[in-house]
């Protein structure tokens, strides 16, 4: 109980795992886009939290500038993406991905 | 200034953050899925905060929580019909899409536990009050290159953005 009382970077990790799962729920399991998109966003965080925790834990920044690299990143992927959605809705009138199927043998 | 009550903070912070992440998965209403990825992305900020990087949580703030959120919610509410609340959440691969995540866990796990010594105790508590300006030393001196890039990446990603959800082209 002593070693759950002293966080360390392995509890950070842990918790960036957490999310990463979460994320990876969401992705493979929800029918519709945006919540799909929304989990990709949780997976992304929880790299950050990785990378930011072990910035922490080595003393340098290189870590941290990744993360504001990684956030950047985020910001253009997501406007892509919900650009696409929308391009997606105007034919199809739906957002659920099980209609994604026109490549479909 | 000594940090105080660590392990109440991360463990309150990461609560939050874990039912966030919860709550975002399993609701049916996108809308309530976008404000508990806020308070998420509001919980990761402070914890941040406690990792010593002010910048970054300042960052998460107002690019993630300010302005992906405020995207996500403006896009919602144009593509979001009531039909779809009342269908199917869970596509029919949710069994499948468990126990993939479950066998990533137990890898995850055993890495953890496997490697549990080599990750060393914190460095020294890492000075905040010029944390801002070391990452602009850095930013703009060893990752210049990098930040050009991103800044390009930034214009593609706004004229494909633009060019793909215009009526016409």
């Amino acid at each position: 109980m002593e070693s759950m009382l002293h966080i360390t970077t392995l509890h950070y990790l842990v918790l960036g795992a957490a999310l990463f799962l979460l994320g990876v729920i969401g992705v493979l399991t929800r029918r519709n886009v945006v919540i799909v998109l929304m989990s990709i966003e949780l997976i992304l965080n929880a790299v950050n939290l990785n990378l930011v925790a072990f910035s922490r834990m080595w003393g340098g920044l290189h870590g941290q500038v990744f993360a504001i690299f990684v956030i950047t990143d985020a910001a253009a992927e997501a406007a892509v993406g919900l650009g696409i959605l929308i391009a997606f809705f105007r034919n199809k009138e739906t957002v659920n991905i099980d209609e994604v199927n026109l490549l479909k043998w | 200034m000594a940090p105080v009550a660590t392990p109440f903070f991360f463990y309150l912070l990461s609560g939050i953050m874990l039912i966030g992440g919860v709550l975002v998965i399993t609701r049916k209403n996108p809308v309530h899925s976008a404000l508990a990825l806020i308070v998420t992305l509001l919980a990761q900020a402070s914890i941040y905060l406690m990792l010593y990087a002010p910048f970054v949580a300042g960052v998460q703030i107002i690019l993630y929580a300010g302005g992906i959120m405020v995207l996500f919610l403006f896009v919602i509410m144009l593509v979001s019909v009531d039909r779809v609340q009342r269908e199917r959440q869970f596509n029919s691969q949710w069994v499948v899409g468990i126990i993939a995540a479950t066998a990533l866990g137990g890898l995850f796990m055993a890495v953890y536990t496997k490697g549990k010594d080599i990750f060393p105790e914190h460095a020294l508590p890492m000075v905040e009050s010029d944390n801002t300006q070391q990452i602009a030393m850095k930013l703009y001196g060893q990752y210049m290159f990098a930040f050009e890039i991103a800044s390009l990446l930034l214009l593609v990603a706004i004229i494909g953005a633009v060019v793909m959800a215009k009526k016409r082209i």
